[in-house]
């Protein structure tokens, strides 16, 4: 998510390196304007899918894990960011990303579309739901809601057509979705689909596949994503065999220091939040993606639910060469429990990127 | 023998034909020995003096200088000859306008590598230059400025020197004072000296004298 | 190699004792360097505009979307392609007025478009910028420094933020801010295909049927298109080349006669001919790369200078963006060393001949080099007329502009080559004339005299009558151009004021309400259309007096005016139908025109592109969808103001739409003025390298006029009368060349309006001549060689008498 947040915060700035010299031109330690999430705030549906312009970013994002008909392991990433230039709310100001990705065992395909709002490029409509950016869509089903979306996307090389079952509730992250991302008080609203099963096509240069499997569905807005001196983030979303399910992130901050975070997650659909600290990462092999050093294996410790596991990127160069860079892709558990799901890391492009 | 010329025979081209100027002249001259070459206008006394320094070839007839072969040589080499062996006073003295005196005087020694600073300085004085080394040559008289010329020929300590009427441009006074430092000065370097002159009185001076009348030395 | 070194010491030497001459020579090889580099300077940052065009965010070098039927598209349009998984952007583009101003505005989307040359890192640290301040109606704009500059208090404009490698004058906003700027809400002038397009979009003409795929225009097109100019311009700066050789060849001569004793002295030293030689070489090569560069210098300021006035006239002329600043390009520095050492090389040829033919004993003195036989006049004579009958030999047989160019140089060449025998001729007819009248002796000298300074100043005067019909050429064909183009434009602009809706509905309303108000309101309807295969227009004329009037026709049928309201026959602009070789009663056909015959042919300047004008009922027919938006309207003039304001109060209509016929024929003057201030400023380059070269001869000659002079003086005549005589001599001798260069620059007048425009505009141009111009000229000619002739005049009639004795006392 660190990912995100920093995504979407060169996204609002745009200018990488001029915004990084400034610090983000500013918008990194303040949200003025923008509305800003309380512990007091309370999440309903479907209205909380919509967007939510009065604050500053804003995702939907769908990562899943899925097997060809020869056991081929697949992943795919649909990312639809939001972002405002101005705290006015206007869709004017609005500012739209699609991000998609299909990794393979051996490559990974990327593509990009960026839109302004208020033209009907990019929005997100509810009742019935549609989030789009030009024909890539996360889109509910006819009579349907979020629970039963088509979800469509395509780059010079790659597209991909899949249909997304909800085999379970929506999941509130952090406190009733109140997802805190430092200790100094920073937090996001977040909730989650975690369990949506997945079928559908992968159009690839080899082919056509058709895939089976399960996806997650992230939502999150926020207007104070980082706390000063946090510098990247390392985020995993986990599906164990035995249908437990787990959310964690660490924000590492100066000094090896971290922010940790994670949600364990019942095969029914129940949460319960972790605090800081009581997550254990620990990088165990670093992989040179196109010159940077990438720690594309974690050893995860959450010693109170009994989780000891080594996980392993199913490619290790699921690189995102978009305007804001980072490494997303899928990976598979292994040690005391088993399992899948999906890696994200930013804040390791080069040299502070 | 510095110079030995034997059976010299050279023509010119004139609208009537070729002109003959030479015709099997004869001439030596030994180390240390001075030589005046006298003869009317047009006898082709210059002629003769021109084909030795190997500034133009003979039709027939051998040159030798200090020993080299001077007929027959091609530009390059008759360029090494005047350039290391022989010095020359010409009438007009041919300075080199642009540049000074000092540099004047040091040119062939130095197109020839053999610069000597101490002689050069002992040429100036004894030549009564030192004062006018930093002039350009239009700036001096016609005797000051034979002066140069004779220290420049002089400069390289060439084996002969040969001046084509040196104080032909001069009056008579310093005509006089010009020639005697020639003869002084090839003496003391013990160099053979050929001069083409009309002047008796220059030419009683040296140690031979032979006249070249219709095409042939008397 | 010591001789080698000494030799080149004592060279080098003489340069150090004549700083004046070195000067000359220096001075002389630069100019003439200086002239050709700028034209290859300017060349060259032309041509790398057009490539950088083809860069352009604005997609010139993709394939487009645009609408079938010319009209604009619509922001609906572009979401409903992207919709539908193309991948295009907008881009709006536009002029904008802001007072006299003119400014092209690119409306881009920057979040569309793929990166392109956009560089959101922001102009500078003091005006940081980021991609919101860039997005939406009052965005910020980026321009070129240079355009800032220019736009330095024009009113109404957005931010700017500069922005290196932009087109000039040009302003690329956000699509929004292109909407509001050119109040055209919601507009698209076209959709870029962005590549590569993904996976799986439906066919193009499921989704928007309306709209068609146009192929890129290149950069190489732009640059054909401008072919022609820079032609004229290399041309040009060919000339000037081959002026300021003259002067090198004069000084390097000089250089060489004043030596002559030095070489032999150095010869007779010792150093021999190839070690002369080659130092002479060395020497020269060293003198060339140092002209060379103050010569790159000097053209690169002056190509600074002329920049700006090419590049408005190349975007007037073809619509070629180029910036009007100058990169620092190694091939034209290269070029430039490279034709100084050429241009040493083809000038100190001759005398490096020489000095390898000098027999070691010949006379010292000063060859008189001056002294040319009449053979050589008779030789001279005879290979003017074959260089002038080959001329008119491929006038007839050959086209196209190369062909053009060579006529030209052959005509200079073979006129120069003339000059010298036919001033001996008018010399020696003075001379008879002046014997016949009895005249004494010191006219009969100077007539001879005169007649002898010729082969010694023939190079120079060569020079001057080449300067002088440049001069004369390309003033007449300026004049003829301009006093043709003031007289077209007041028949081609007869409508009083023009005014532009908003769309088609508005225009409607407008046409209604102006037809009580007004003499008479004429619709200007236009298409873009492929005209033989070329890019043009098709055009749509009112049936009114105003066009039976006034429009320039070429040529016509008897009934033209009634043919083309019935749509019986059309009209062409005169550069289709040169290009195409069409006559009246051909056919004309492209998309959407069926054929129709050709009933009049009209002169259409500026403007290289074919154009077809039918009737406006027949072009409402057959382009149904091109609203009437643009009205020419007449009213007596003392109305047009108030009638503005009326407009401005019922429809909204800002006053930048409505554009009065004054305001345009002074904008399209300015542009003419500036398409000719280049030809003007190298003009006069021309000619004062041309003086510089007569002086320089002259310098020559006076060293070898002594002797000459000397025997007269002494025969009695005073320095002062000398003096004066040499003035005369001079005088008459330019005077001379300025009447021969008339018929010459006539002829090149010629053969740039019948022959050379036409091959590269398309137009003709009637040919008008400028008396007075010649008489200015002349007199500047003969001012030029009088300030020339002075020096040495001076210094003749201050020569103290014991230097004119030495002549005598000196000779052998």
């Amino acid at each position: 998510m660190s990912v995100r947040f920093l995504a979407a915060f060169a996204l609002a700035c745009w200018l990488p390196v001029a915004a990084l010299a400034q610090g983000f031109g500013g918008l990194g330690t303040t949200s003025e304007g923008y509305a800003v999430p309380s512990p007091d705030g309370t999440i309903s549906f479907p209205a909380d899918h919509a967007a939510h312009p009065d604050y500053r970013i804003e995702w939907w994002y769908v990562t899943a894990n899925m097997t060809g008909p020869d056991g081929t392991p697949y992943g795919l990433q649909w990312t639809l960011f939001r972002s405002a230039f101005r705290p006015d709310g206007k869709p004017g100001s609005q500012f739209w990303m699609g991000h998609a990705a299909v990794t393979t065992p051996d490559k990974h395909f990327v593509a990009e579309r960026r839109a302004r709002g208020g033209i009907g490029q990019a929005d997100v409509d509810v009742e019935p739901f549609n989030a789009f950016i030009d024909d890539w869509a996360l889109k509910a089903d006819e009579g349907r809601d979020i629970d039963r979306v088509s979800m469509a996307a395509s780059g010079a090389d790659f597209a991909f057509y899949v249909k997304l079952i909800a085999q379970g509730p929506l999941v509130l992250q952090g406190i009733n979705g109140y997802s805190r991302k430092s200790e100094s008080g920073t937090a996001s609203y977040y909730y989650s689909q975690p369990a949506y099963a997945l079928k559908g096509t992968l159009k690839l240069p080899s082919g056509d596949v058709a895939v089976t499997g399960s996806a997650w569905l992230d939502r999150e807005w926020s207007s104070q994503p980082l706390s000063g001196g946090q510098r990247g983030w390392d985020w995993f979303s986990l599906s164990f065999e035995d249908g437990h399910k787990m959310m964690a992130f660490q924000l590492r901050e100066a000094e090896g220091k971290s922010f940790t975070s994670a949600t364990w997650i019942t095969p029914q659909g129940d949460p319960t939040p972790i605090d800081n600290g009581e997550l254990q990462l620990e990088p165990l092999a670093i992989s040179d993606v196109g010159g940077r050093d990438v720690p594309t294996s974690w050893r995860l410790r959450l010693p109170s639910r009994d989780v000891d596991v080594t996980v392993e990127a199913l490619n290790t160069q699921a690189w995102m060469a978009t305007s804001i860079p980072y490494w997303e892709g899928p990976v598979t558990v292994s040690g005391n429990r088993k399992g899948r799901g999906y890696l994200e890391m930013t804040g390791y492009d080069r040299p502070d990127g | 023998m510095l110079i030995d010329a034997q059976n010299i025979h050279k023509s010119f081209a004139t609208q009537d034909g070729p002109l003959p100027v030479l015709r099997g002249v004869d001439l030596q001259l030994d180390k240390g020995e001075t030589l005046a070459l006298t003869g009317e206008s047009g006898s082709g006394k210059s002629t003769l003096l021109y084909l030795i320094a190997g500034l133009d070839s003979v039709d027939d007839g051998t040159i030798s200088v200090a020993g080299r072969q001077v007929h027959g040589l091609d530009d390059q080499g008759r360029a090494e000859l005047r350039r290391e062996t022989v010095g020359i006073v010409f009438q007009q003295f041919n300075l080199i306008p642009s540049l000074t005196v000092g540099d004047n005087l040091t040119f062939h020694a130095r197109l020839a590598g053999r610069e000597n600073e101490a002689w050069t300085a002992e040429l100036a004085e004894r030549l009564g230059l030192t004062d006018f080394l930093r002039r350009y040559p239009e700036q001096l008289s016609g005797g000051q400025q034979q002066r140069v010329a004779i220290g420049r020929a002089l400069a390289g300590r060439p084996k002969v020197v040969l001046a084509d009427e040196p104080t032909g441009n001069l009056d008579e006074e310093t005509g006089e004072q010009v020639a005697q430092l020639l003869l002084d000065l090839v003496r003391d370097t013990g160099a053979g000296l050929l001069v083409v002159t009309h002047s008796l009185r220059l030419a009683n001076r040296l140690n031979k004298r032979v006249h070249l009348a219709n095409g042939k030395l008397a | 190699m010591r001789g080698f070194q000494s030799a080149l010491s004592a060279l080098l030497s003489h340069w150090r004792r004549r700083p004046g001459q070195f000067v000359t020579l220096v001075l002389g090889l630069s100019l003439a360097t200086a002239l050709w580099t700028a034209v290859q300077a300017i060349n060259s940052e032309a041509r790398s505009s057009y490539d950088r065009a083809a860069n352009q965010v604005a997609g010139a070098d993709r394939a487009t979307l645009e609408k079938a039927d010319g009209g604009a598209i619509s922001m609906g349009d572009f979401v409903r392609l992207r919709r539908a998984g193309w991948l295009v952007t907008t881009v709006l583009e536009g002029r904008l007025q802001r007072g006299r101003v003119i400014i092209r505005i690119v409306g881009i989307d920057p979040l569309t478009s793929s990166a392109g040359p956009l560089n959101f890192e922001g102009g500078s640290a003091e005006t940081p910028y980021e991609i919101q301040d860039f997005i939406g109606q009052n965005g910020l704009a980026l321009a070129a420094p240079e355009t800032i500059a220019e736009l330095d208090g024009v009113p109404n404009l957005p931010r700017l933020i500069p922005q290196e490698g932009l087109p000039p004058r040009t302003l690329t906003v956000d699509i929004a801010a292109a909407q509001a700027l050119l109040q055209r809400p919601d507009a698209v002038s076209r959709l870029v295909l962005l590549d590569p397009q993904p996976v799986g979009a439906a066919p193009l003409g499921d989704i928007a049927p309306d709209l068609t795929r146009v192929e890129p225009q290149t950069g190489q097109d732009l640059a054909r298109l401008t072919d022609s100019f820079h032609l004229n311009l290399t041309a040009f700066g060919l000339l000037t080349f081959a002026v300021g050789l003259f002067i090198v060849h004069g000084t390097i001569g000089l250089a060489f006669e004043q030596r002559r004793v030095m070489f032999r002295t150095l010869r007779v030293l010792g150093v021999s001919l190839k070690q002369l030689v080659v130092a002479l070489v060395v020497e020269l090569a060293a003198l060339a790369v140092l002209a060379g560069t103050v010569g790159v210098l000097l053209g690169s300021v002056l190509a600074t200078l002329l920049l700006p006035n090419v590049a408005d006239t190349l975007r007037d002329l073809y619509g070629a963006q180029v910036s009007g600043s100058l990169g620092w390009r190694a091939d034209w520095w290269a070029s430039g060393i490279a034709i100084a050492l050429l241009g040493t090389a083809i000038a100190a040829a001759g005398s490096l001949w020489r000095i390898r033919s000098m027999p070691i004993l010949a006379s010292a003195q000063p060859r008189a080099w001056a002294m040319v036989s009449s053979k050589t006049l008779v030789m001279q004579a005879v290979s003017g007329f074959v260089f002038l009958g080959l001329a008119a030999v491929l006038l007839g047989l050959a086209s196209g502009i190369v062909a053009a160019f060579i006529i030209i140089a052959l005509v200079l060449v073979g006129s120069a080559l003339l000059l010298p025998p036919l001033a001996n001729r008018l010399l020696d007819f003075g001379q008879s004339l002046a014997r016949r009248a009895g005249a004494g002796a010191t006219a009969q000298w100077f007539w001879a005299d005169t007649r002898q300074q010729i082969p010694g100043l023939s190079l120079a005067l060569m020079a001057l009558l080449l300067a002088l019909a440049a001069n004369i050429g390309v003033g007449t064909m300026v004049g003829s151009f301009r006093t043709t183009f003031v007289g077209w434009l007041d028949q081609r602009l007869a409508a009083e004021f023009y005014v532009n809706a908003r769309d088609g509905q508005q225009g409607e309303k407008l046409k209604i309400w102006l037809q009580t108000r007004t003499d008479a309101v004429l619709p200007i309807v236009e298409t873009e259309a492929t005209l033989d295969g070329r890019k043009g227009a098709i055009f749509g004329v009112a049936n009114h007096a105003t066009y039976r009037d006034n429009w320039p026709l070429l040529e016509r049928t008897p009934q033209v005016w009634d043919e083309v309201a019935r749509g019986e026959g059309l009209l062409v602009n005169e550069q289709f139908a040169r290009r195409s070789g069409l006559s009246l009663g051909d056919e004309i056909s492209a998309a959407g025109l069926p054929p129709t015959p050709i009933a009049g042919v009209y002169s259409d300047y500026g403007n290289p592109a074919p154009q077809v004008m039918v009737g406006l009922s027949k072009f409402s027919a057959l382009f149904p969808n091109i609203p009437q938006q643009r009205f020419g309207v007449r009213v007596p003039p003392e109305r047009v103001e108030a009638l503005k304001n009326e407009i401005s109060a019922e429809f909204g209509i800002e006053e930048r739409s409505m554009i009065d016929q004054s305001a345009i024929k002074d904008l399209s003057l300015s542009v003419f003025e500036r398409t000719f201030r280049v030809t003007d400023a190298l003009n006069v380059l021309t000619l004062a390298v041309a003086g510089f070269a007569i002086f320089t001869s002259l310098l020559t000659l006076a060293t070898m006029r002594v002797p000459q002079l000397a025997p007269v003086w002494a025969l009695g005549l005073t320095q002062r009368r000398l003096a004066a005589l040499e003035l005369a001599r001079t005088a008459i001798l330019a005077l001379v060349t300025v009447v021969l260069a008339v018929p010459v620059g006539l002829a090149l007048a010629w053969l740039l309006l019948a022959v050379l425009n036409v091959e590269a505009f398309g137009w003709r141009i009637p040919m008008q001549v400028f008396v007075g111009d010649w008489l200015r000229l002349g007199l500047l000619a003969l001012l030029a060689a009088l300030l020339a002739a002075a020096i040495p005049a001076r210094r003749m009639a201050a020569m103290a008498p014991a230097d004119l004795v030495k002549v005598f006392s000196h000779e052998r």
